[in-house]
């Protein structure tokens, strides 16, 4: 509650800022830059007749300099134009912090549906551009395995408060159970004919092999706290791709599971065989099909998951899940059984993982213990941690930055025609996406989505300010 | 001094909680009654909240018994018990020193959180909840006519859908009573409910324990320093120093029981011992435990009311806060000198009434 009344009070100061303090600003702004870009930009070692040779290049240096004080000098303007309107406007209370979440989720109420027409009408806005239609589908693919993906974990980290780092372990349990039940045992069990169906019959099992290895880690672990937990579960994720990478007879080793099924639609494959899809349906066949196919295969996965997981909040374990974040002393003292509960949000997230995993073996057609490493871990737990800890539409939104920015930026051959010689925007793409997060975690340090709809109400739904909802300690 | 209820709820019997070597209670017995308010008072230090924490099984006792009978004739061992088993099967529900609200949910969510294991049954373990069973969908409804109910005796209906970390002070201490409330339980640990509060609020505290005790019929286990509180709705008292029972009885037996009067506040002004007497027994204060120290007798055996003089007890009271068992001589004479006169007296009382009715 200090927060708000000490922000008008900076708010009332720097509205008072003189041109003298903002001249000091900007030459402290200038000296800074000049000793980081100077040495930096300014000077520069080439290799000329067998040694080095140090090239001045005082105009680089002194234009980058520039550009951070412009910046600086218009970041100053801004703010105080911004600050002198808050100053004006009534002190800022807790209320009106709930008030201003509020209307973010009327804002939000549009947005879902926008996007999910958006999301359906995808792949026939892709037929717009023939030459680019097979990359933007194939890119919203990419971007909903994130998206179901973050669902998963959302409720790990989101709605219980537990911090996984190893969630693509489960990740590959499911892309294991179906590759190796779709290549290996299948074909010996029920004969050939069941390759069609192979995706449909395995998504549950691999979904429920994901959730009881959910529940085999999560029996030793879910004592640990916090820190403790985090490491533990990292350590199982790297546990999951070592094994898959030695176990040769089993899992193929690095070489993989090569040759897995690719999805049929409902029995009939995408091929240009009489019994096909494109043959069925009076089609000419074309390889979009399949891929548009496995667009709304996601995208049905994805919104499975985001149904089951909004029920779910909404009923007894969700909220015991919410409310173990909050406090877990208070839970156990209201006879809640803490570590069931623990175990069930571990066990659900984990069978999203499966699933989604499963999907991920039958797009690639290949899978590998590479596909599975921690970065991937990492950047579902980004998307989360950015989209808003338990906010479904964050995810999204988080989704999208991270995973379409990273693949975006492969594309941005024009860039090439701006940027001076020898700058690549390829190599610049972890550099976007590491900035992305700068900023938002600058601006939105709680994430993009930074209120939480309460699940049950009297009267009226307020959102609650996410200054008052707890992160969770393990 | 009053005896002890006939027919009681919740028995102690002979319970020691000892941390390394710190013994927090010591051989502590008392019952509560049904349907009674019992109020645990006793100084800073004294052992109330420990008390609390291996009733509703958060520590586990080193010695023992706390039995737990239902009127139904369920009797409950509470100190095998885990703490959300006795809040799930033996019915008691708790509050916190500090406050423990779920703050990032509103008000009405923290009384459903408190209904989680009747509605995790009618949910079906959640199964039936997804399909929207109508069994759970009545069970759902029952509850919010519930917390709506809790929510109007407390006052706060007009609060129901605000987050329960906006609401002020004294409405967070009434919302976690009824949040306790709404778990069905059969007795009421209230850890220090008045804290904080201003006369007015003390005052609507007051009414709403006393409805609770008689309008739902639950026994009240209550740790409080506020007097008005204490004395005002308690049916019996019983009084903790340095983890052992000095009192016990009705609040007016309690009020005028010397043994109590010198543990809060020293000694009286007409049996004021001299200076020089006071310091003779700060002297064997000081010097006997650092004999016994070398005579290697344990912290926490049988005679632990003459071993605990007045200033090694501080020192325990120190060493409770910083959770070492701290027992430099250094320690020990950096006691404030106000202490000094008071604390001798106390310890005689304390081994007065150690002698007399501390063991039963």
């Amino acid at each position: 509650m200090a927060g708000p009344a000490k922000d008008t009070k900076i708010t009332q100061e720097q509205v008072a800022l003189t041109p003298a303090e903002m001249a000091k600003d900007l030459l402290v702004t200038f000296l800074l830059a000049l000793a980081i870009l100077g040495p930096l930009v300014g000077l520069r070692t080439t290799s000329g007749s067998g040694t080095l040779i140090l090239e001045y290049r005082p105009l680089w240096a002194f234009g980058m300099v520039a550009a951070v004080v412009a910046v600086r000098l218009l970041s100053l303007l801004y703010g105080m134009g911004k600050m002198a309107a808050q100053g004006r406007a009534a002190p800022q209370t807790a209320a009106l912090a709930t008030a201003k979440a509020k209307t973010a989720i009327d804002w939000g109420k549009f947005l879902a549906p926008t996007l999910l027409v958006l999301a359906v009408a995808l792949p026939f806005i892709a037929m717009l551009f023939p030459q680019m239609e097979r990359r933007i589908v194939d890119l919203g693919i990419l971007v909903l395995t994130y998206v179901m993906l973050g669902w998963g974990l959302n409720v790990v980290v989101g709605l219980a408060g537990l911090l996984d780092l190893g969630y693509v372990a489960f990740y590959a349990v499911g892309a294991y159970s179906y590759g190796l039940l779709a290549t290996r045992y299948f074909p010996a069990w029920f004969g050939e004919g069941i390759l069609p169906w192979a995706f449909f019959v395995t998504l549950p099992i691999a979904g429920i092999l994901a959730a009881l290895w959910g529940m085999i880690l999560g029996f030793p672990v879910l004592r640990l706290r916090g820190d403790y937990l985090a490491i533990v579960t990292l350590a199982f994720g790297e546990i999951i791709r070592i094994v898959l990478i030695n176990w040769m007879d089993f899992t193929g080793g690095p070489n993989g599971v090569s040759g897995i099924p690719r999805p049929s639609f409902f029995g009939l494959p995408f091929d240009d065989s009489p019994g096909g899809f494109a043959a069925t349906f009076g089609l000419s066949p074309k390889p979009i099909q399949r891929i548009v196919f496995l667009y709304y295969v996601i995208l049905v996965l994805a919104l499975i998951t985001n149904y089951v997981t909004m029920k779910l909040r909404k009923l007894p374990i969700g909220r015991a899940w919410e409310a173990l974040r909050e406090d877990e002393i208070a839970c156990r003292s209201l006879g809640i059984n803490t570590t069931n509960t623990k175990l069930t949000a571990f066990a659900i997230g984990a069978m999203f993982a499966g699933f989604a995993g499963s999907f991920f073996a039958t797009r690639q057609g290949f899978i590998s213990p590479e596909s599975f490493n921690f970065l991937e871990s990492a950047t579902i737990l980004a998307i989360v941690v950015l989209g808003g800890l338990g906010s479904q539409i964050g995810v999204v939104a988080a989704a999208v930055v991270i995973v379409g920015f990273f693949e975006v930026f492969r594309e941005m051959n024009f860039l090439k025609a701006i940027l001076p010689e020898g700058f690549d925007p390829v190599q610049l793409r972890m550099l976007a996406v590491g900035l992305a997060m700068v900023l938002i975690m600058r601006w939105k340090p709680r994430g993009l989505v930074t209120s939480r709809d309460p699940t049950v109400y009297l009267k009226e739904k307020k959102a609650v300010s996410a200054d008052l909802v707890g992160e969770g300690h393990g | 001094m009053s005896t002890f209820p006939l027919n009681p709820l919740l028995r102690v019997e002979h319970l020691t909680m000892r941390f390394g070597g710190l013994v927090a209670i010591n051989d502590l017995s008392f019952q509560a009654g049904r349907n009674d308010i019992t109020a645990l008072i006793g100084p800073n230090g004294a052992g109330k909240t420990t008390v609390f924490n291996c009733i509703t099984g958060f520590y586990k006792p080193t010695e023992g018994m706390i039995t737990l009978s239902h009127d139904d004739g369920g009797d409950f061992m509470l100190e095998r018990m885990d703490d959300f088993r006795i809040a799930r099967t033996a019915k008691v529900a708790r509050t916190f020193q500090n406050i423990r609200l779920f703050s990032g949910m509103t008000v009405l969510e923290n009384l459903m959180v408190a209904q989680h294991n009747t509605l995790m049954k009618a949910s079906g373990f959640t199964l039936g909840g997804i399909f929207n069973a109508p069994g759970y969908k009545a069970a759902h409804r029952d509850a919010v006519d519930k917390a709506r109910h809790w929510l109007e005796t407390i006052s706060l209906i007009d609060r129901a859908d605000d987050p329960a970390g906006e609401l002020p002070y004294g409405d967070q201490r009434r919302l976690e009573i009824a949040r306790a409330m709404c778990t069905n339980p059969r007795l009421l640990c209230l850890d220090e409910p008045a804290a904080g509060l201003n006369p007015r609020e003390s005052d609507l505290l007051n009414r709403l324990l006393l409805s609770i005790k008689n309008d739902h019929k639950i026994a009240i286990l209550l740790i409080e320093h506020d007097m008005s509180v204490v004395m005002g709705i308690s049916d019996h008292i019983v009084v903790l120093d340095y983890g052992q029972k000095i009192a016990q009885g009705t609040p007016d037996e309690v009020r005028n029981n010397h043994a109590v009067i010198r543990a809060y506040l020293g000694v009286e002004e007409s049996e004021e011992d001299t200076v020089a007497e006071v310091e003779a027994i700060v002297e064997e204060a000081v010097h006997q435990p650092i004999e016994r120290e070398q005579g290697a007798a344990p912290l926490g055996n049988e005679d632990l009311p003459v071993m605990t003089t007045g200033a090694v007890r501080s020192t325990a009271r120190t060493a409770a806060k910083t959770a070492t068992p701290a027992r430099k001589p250094a320690a020990r004479k950096t006691k404030p000198v106000a202490k000094k006169s008071a604390r001798p007296v106390a310890r005689k009382a304390a081994r007065k009434t150690a002698k007399k009715g501390g063991r039963t």
